[in-house]
């Protein structure tokens, strides 16, 4: 398998400018291209070890970062384009990485529905994928990227991927999205960790994306069997504690904050309960990683529903 | 250069033929132009999913999953406004998209909807649009130059959203802007109503047709046009065989709304991409209405361009200028100059310099803070 790593700096910044650059992420493959020196260079740094789908065939997503016209240029600011189309607002050329990588995400939360999609972080050892729903600053995206420097495999840190009707995830490893404060928390937790380019005072406040592909197999799309389901929650100088919770809340939650499950209908009704009657359930409260971390390690080491 | 999604539109059972890269084209041109769902279920229709390759599939497939969800989603939202229509002397009346699937027309299989377009007359304007508050439906926070626009120069009140659901309404009291320089009676709309079901409303058989024509060739720009122009030619073979004298009697009814510039365009146009059958004697009829040989030169040369999807697989050359030609014709089409020029001005720089809508936020509105 080649990836993206395997190609010169020279034949990946060409291939960019030339729309001629296909990575698989996942399930999906996307066709990706840009003018912009500073997106290249994110690009190289976060998806070194990305396939490269060399046939140039089919290609779900063809994304692209450029500045629609010269007035724009000049001005510094880009689009995101999707097939040629341009879903959002304009951007300034400083926050174009950190507008890819949303735009990315944007395209399989918008367009796919061969899977129940699940607003959360998914992680896995030993062949057991746990998965994190949260709401927005809950902390599951720290949480996600310490997991994945301390042995974890990321299998998303944005969507559970369920195919329907089953209690599996299909993994789809992208760059982990930290901001404002996660960001010295990782530095600290692991300083040798890779980032791409910092985009500082986006509608998130300061954005960076960590590499995230960092186990073995990390892009093994094969699907891996969900065994726990856990809502991490992360408060300042908090006892460790980790609560068991009941399925129907968790299932109302995960629901609630699912991208399509009411747009799959009964379909999605009936995937959501063969995930919940898999797994555990529990409520995590942390403040320090490392424990929260061996929370984790003990889960993976259980055996099936042992707890 | 041929478009291949036009191709399999007409005769989805030539998908067998396709190759993986080819694909790589038409999932775009149908994605852009809101058919893939259309384009699934032509496949469907017709037997030929499994001569589909997995992954174009699962893209055709996952925008059938949406439109699904649309039907049943405008079912529910009708019944609500029945409540809301049921305490004013006004029917409901449906337009456009939302109108072709309430009626089950057999063109509307696959049609995506973004909003349910209705159609008031201008003196319950007002009673409408408080009764729609009281429901739910609101209009969002326009900027003040655009909801003054809206209201005053255009057919319509902004946008209502709903504040909890995600519904959204056009409101409409007539089929074109006032302004339009286009003598067009709206009562003469109200006179031939259809009921669909019990007090829904839509436009009779040939209106439709009609108004269909009349918002595509006023419109400024063509992101959907072939979708529409798609609208027409599966009305127009669906009505041509199933409403007795509609051929007879389609024309007059467009010269009676002055309209028949708009159904003549809309018929040479739907016959060019998807060869729609005409009668002889309105092939024969239609040839009046035509423009001077020059001006039908220029229209030809920009819709031929326009209505083929913005995708450069099936781009032809002058696109850009065709779209900005189409653009400054629409806003010609429904202002007079002097309201007309200082209007594009200020959009123009709104577009260029304006910062009040920048910095890709709406990447957030469109999924709240999921992306």
């Amino acid at each position: 398998m080649t990836v993206l790593g395997d190609l010169s700096d020279v034949e990946i910044d060409r291939a960019l400018s030339e729309d001629n650059l296909t990575i698989r992420v996942g399930p999906y493959f996307y066709r990706l291209q840009t003018s912009l020196d500073a997106v290249k260079a994110g690009i190289k740094t976060l998806y070194s070890d990305y396939p490269l789908v060399e046939e140039q065939g089919f290609s779900d997503f063809h994304v692209a970062i450029r500045p629609p016209n010269r007035l724009h240029q000049w001005r510094r600011r880009v689009d995101f384009y999707i097939d040629n189309d341009r879903p959002f607002n304009r951007i300034e050329y400083r926050h174009a990485f950190a507008f890819l990588e949303w735009g990315m995400n944007w395209c399989v939360a918008q367009f796919a529905n061969e899977y129940l999609k699940l607003h959360s972080a998914v992680v896995e050892k030993n062949g057991k994928a746990i998965i994190l729903p949260g709401l927005p600053g809950a902390g599951k995206s720290t949480l996600c990227a310490a997991l994945s420097l301390s042995g974890w495999r990321v299998l998303s840190d944005e969507y559970a991927l369920i195919p329907l009707g089953s209690s599996n995830v299909v993994p789809i490893c992208r760059p982990i999205s930290l901001k404002n404060e996660s960001i010295d928390i990782i530095k600290s937790f692991s300083p040798g960790v890779v980032l791409g380019p910092l985009s500082e005072e986006t509608h998130k406040g300061t954005v960076v994306h960590m590499k995230g592909d960092l186990a073995e197999g990390s892009h093994d799309c094969r699907p891996v069997p969900v065994k726990f389901m856990i809502f991490p929650e992360y408060k300042k100088g908090a006892e460790l504690s980790l609560e068991p919770r009941t399925k129907a809340e968790c299932f109302m939650f995960a629901a609630l904050h699912a991208f399509n499950y009411s747009l799959l209908g009964i379909e999605g009704f009936r995937t959501m309960s063969a995930c919940m009657d898999a797994v555990d359930c529990f409520g995590l409260s942390y403040s320090s990683l490392d424990e929260a971390i061996e929370v984790f390690d003990q889960l993976a080491l259980s055996e099936d529903s042992a707890l | 250069m041929k478009c291949l999604l036009i191709e399999l539109l007409i005769a989805p059972e030539t998908v067998k033929e396709i190759t993986l890269k080819e694909w790589d084209d038409i999932i775009p041109q149908a994605r852009i132009t809101a058919l893939l769902a259309t384009l699934y279920l032509r496949f469907k229709d017709s037997g030929v999913l499994d001569s589909i390759p997995v992954k174009p599939l699962a893209h055709l497939k996952s925008a059938w999953v949406v439109h699904n969800k649309q039907k049943e989603s405008l079912e529910y939202e009708v019944r609500w406004l029945l409540g809301a229509f049921s305490d004013v002397d006004e029917p409901l009346i449906i337009l456009k998209g939302a109108a072709y699937l309430l009626a089950s027309l057999p063109g509307s299989r696959g049609r995506l909807i973004s909003d349910i377009d209705l159609l008031v007359r201008e003196e319950n304007l007002d009673k409408v649009e408080r009764e729609l508050n009281k429901f739910g439906w609101l209009s969002g926070d326009q900027g003040g130059y655009d909801e003054r626009y809206y209201r005053k120069w255009m057919h319509e009140i902004p946008p209502l959203g709903h504040s909890e659901r995600e519904s959204t309404l056009d409101v409409h009291h007539t089929i074109l802007p006032p302004t339009t320089n286009s003598e067009l009676d709206p009562n003469k709309l109200f006179s031939s109503l259809v009921e669909v079901r019990k007090d829904i409303f839509v436009l009779s058989p040939m209106d439709m047709v009609i108004h269909s024509a009349a918002h595509l060739f006023h419109e400024g720009e063509f992101k959907h046009g072939l979708r529409d122009l798609w609208d027409l030619d599966r009305l127009l073979r669906y009505f041509g065989n199933s409403e007795p004298e509609f051929w007879n009697k389609l024309l007059p009814r467009a010269r009676e709304l002055n309209l028949s510039e708009s159904l003549f365009y809309a018929l040479r146009y739907s016959t060019h991409f998807f060869e729609t059958p005409l009668p002889v004697s309105i092939v024969a009829a239609t040839d009046n209405l035509k423009p001077r040989k020059l001006y039908i030169q220029m229209m030809d040369f920009f819709f031929t361009r326009a209505f083929l999807p913005d995708h450069p697989s099936c781009r032809r050359n002058y696109y850009e200028l065709t779209a900005f030609c189409l653009y400054i014709r629409s806003h010609y089409l429904r202002m007079p100059m002097y309201l007309l020029l200082p209007h594009l001005v200020r959009k123009a720089w709104m577009g260029w310099f304006g910062r009040s809508s920048e910095d890709g936020k709406n990447i957030v509105g469109q999924d709240g803070d999921r992306v």
